[in-house]
């Protein structure tokens, strides 16, 4: 098992040459340069100052230069200093934002992955009952909803009309003075509409997949044989088939976890939770490059993490690969 | 049956095609079916509720929201059919040429592919379209050059169990170039599940363009799109929630038509498929 994790990671090295190569073309294909953007405003900047800002930023280099300088640099972590006022190092900016952005898929992925797995293990032992034909129901609600939209509609009813759920934010401006019960309190509520609503995409999905899979698990002969032992049916069902039904759905999980880092720049705008995805909105406007190219980096690392945690509960759950 | 019976007898394919074709109607004919000229404003009219001249109110600037919703169909749907068909043909060119010709070529495009799969595709969308204009044919390129991978991979699938059918051997040993070979035995033969994901294709399509606009830089104002009008409504929520719940509905109904249709014709033309 060790050697077909190794095996999956060496293969993630041509695959962030790509990754990189791709942020840097983007970015670099596009006209206007930040230099442009932070001179403009100043009358009192010449060709000479532009000169020396380009400079000073390796802007003035041919683009292979540039990629092969910024390539060595961010491989020790170093991704250079963000153009906004700040300028600070963009890897401190990112830290920052990261965990925030984590805690929010991680709570979001747990909720998903608790909530869909018994919702398609039910509607698959209970299939065309009424409670399957809702859950079909809610999936293609789910899938077909403007996840923004519901997220303004649910701040408008349980943050403004109930005034139950704050509506932005992490945390509430008296938050320092809370006893330690009243801090974890005040983080469930403003962690609670974003966490949710962010989840039905997935949760849809999910359950869906997860569904069709116990459907087609059921049919198979091993769950004629445990059945024909005399096992009961919950051992049957869980114990045989939704373990079997879990594989292809971890795969679906995998796959879904760019899609839910890039679903964050909504979320964390709507509700102003300052995580990567607000982080990335707000460089691409301000065209702060090293940025943008940081966190389209560290996304999609995020995202081979993603595939290989994936890979791990693969064979967690599959024995057969185990030995290989 | 016929592919068009078995889809007439599965219901919610069927309301899905009904949603889809009704909205292709009132996009057609915009100008015939809307009550205003979307651009028109009027003062005295400012964020007017629910009445008989203005059947879904008015907007911050005395616009007749239902001639706005009625004309951003057709800007909606075009976004989705345009980028879903620059999406379908890098998928499938690629697609086929990797499965066909297998080998290097194969090994290229799928690690390609891989690469791009990696990304969050709305963080490269939004990078992209943030410095170009955000122009409605800037839109439907990036959607399309950044939504194409699925495509691809069922192409190459596709054609890599064709080239072993004895059609296609036979069409090689008569000295057909391989191009012809692809063209004419090649992609008709693959191209049922290349609808299906074709208009599921557009469903996704949709919801992209109106989270571009949520963030500003979708379709750009005055030009309305489903998108935009929810957007320019989100300020005025607590006063005149018509003017972003009737958008929202839009998009919602849509999606969910092409995605029944889409499911739909998946369980017709492929019975192998089964529905997710």
């Amino acid at each position: 098992m060790l050697a077909y994790l190794l095996r999956r990671v060496a293969g993630f090295v041509p695959l962030l040459l790509g990754i990189t190569l791709i942020s840097f073309l983007v970015i670099h294909m596009a006209p206007g340069s930040p230099v442009e953007l932070m001179t403009d405003m100043n009358p009192e900047a010449g060709p000479e100052i532009r000169q020396r800002l380009e400079e000073r930023y390796g802007l003035d280099q041919p683009y292979h230069v540039q990629y092969w300088m910024w390539l060595k640099r961010i491989a020790t972590g170093d991704f250079g200093r963000s153009l906004s006022s700040d300028a600070r190092p963009v890897i401190d900016k990112i830290k920052e934002a990261l965990p925030v952005t984590l805690l929010l898929n991680v709570l979001s992925l747990f909720l998903v992955i608790s909530l869909a797995i018994p919702i398609g293990i039910y509607s698959a032992t209970h299939p065309y009952t009424p409670a399957d034909r809702a859950t079909t129901v809610f999936v293609f609600l789910g899938f077909a909803m403007p996840t923004f939209w519901l997220a303004l509609l649910c701040m408008l009813l349980f943050g403004v009309v109930l005034g139950w759920l704050p509506i932005s934010g992490l945390k509430s401006l008296d938050y320092e003075t809370l006893s330690w019960s009243g801090k974890l309190a005040d983080r469930a509520a403003h962690l609670l509409m974003p966490v949710t609503i962010s989840a039905i995409t997935s949760l849809a999905g999910l359950s869906r997949y997860m569904r069709s899979s116990m459907l087609e698990v059921v049919r198979q002969d091993y769950i004629t044989t445990a059945r024909a032992k005399g096992l009961s049916e919950r051992a049957v069902i869980y114990g045989h088939a939704a373990r079997n039904a879990l594989l292809p759905v971890i795969t679906i999980l995998g796959l879904s976890i760019p899609g839910l880092i890039g679903g964050s720049v909504i979320f964390e705008t709507i509700f102003a939770i300052p995580g990567m995805g607000r982080l990335f909105y707000t460089s691409v406007l301000m065209r702060d490059y090293p940025t943008v190219m940081g966190i389209l980096v560290i996304g999609a690392v995020l995202t081979l993490l993603g595939n290989l945690l994936a890979d791990v509960m693969y064979t967690v759950a599959d024995p057969r690969l185990r030995k290989r | 049956m016929s592919t068009w019976q078995r889809l007439r007898s599965n219901r919610l394919a069927l309301s899905g095609g009904i949603v889809v074709a009704l909205l292709a109607f009132v996009a057609l004919f915009a100008p015939w079916l809307a009550p205003y000229d979307p651009g028109e404003f009027n003062a005295a009219e400012v964020l007017q509720g629910l009445s008989r001249q203005h059947p879904l109110g008015t907007d911050g600037i005395g616009r007749d929201v239902l001639s706005r919703m009625i004309y951003g169909s057709r800007i909606s749907l075009l976004v989705g059919f345009v980028s879903v068909g620059i999406a379908s043909f890098i998928g499938v060119t690629l697609g086929a040429l990797a499965g066909y010709f297998r080998g290097i070529v194969d090994t290229v495009i799928m690690r390609f592919v891989d690469v791009m799969l990696t990304f969050p595709t709305f963080f490269l969308i939004l990078a992209v379209i943030a410095y170009l204009d955000a122009t409605i044919w800037n839109i439907m390129v990036v959607i399309g050059v950044t939504s194409w991978m699925g495509v691809c991979r069922l192409v190459r699938a596709e054609l890599l169990s064709l080239r072993e059918r004895e059609f296609m051997i036979a069409a090689e040993g008569l000295g057909m170039s391989p191009l012809r070979v692809i063209l004419r035995h090649g992609l008709p033969n693959a191209m049922a599940p290349v609808f299906v994901a074709f208009i599921l294709g557009v469903a996704g399509a949709i919801l992209t363009e109106s989270a571009l606009s949520f963030l500003g830089i979708g379709v750009q104002p005055p030009t309305p799109s489903w998108g935009n009008i929810l957007t320019e409504g989100k300020d005025t929520l607590e006063v005149a929630w018509w003017l972003s719940v009737c958008p929202g509905l839009a998009i919602l109904i849509t999606v969910l038509g092409y995605n029944l249709l889409g499911e739909g014709l998946r369980d017709v033309l492929d019975p192998r498929l089964k529905s997710r």
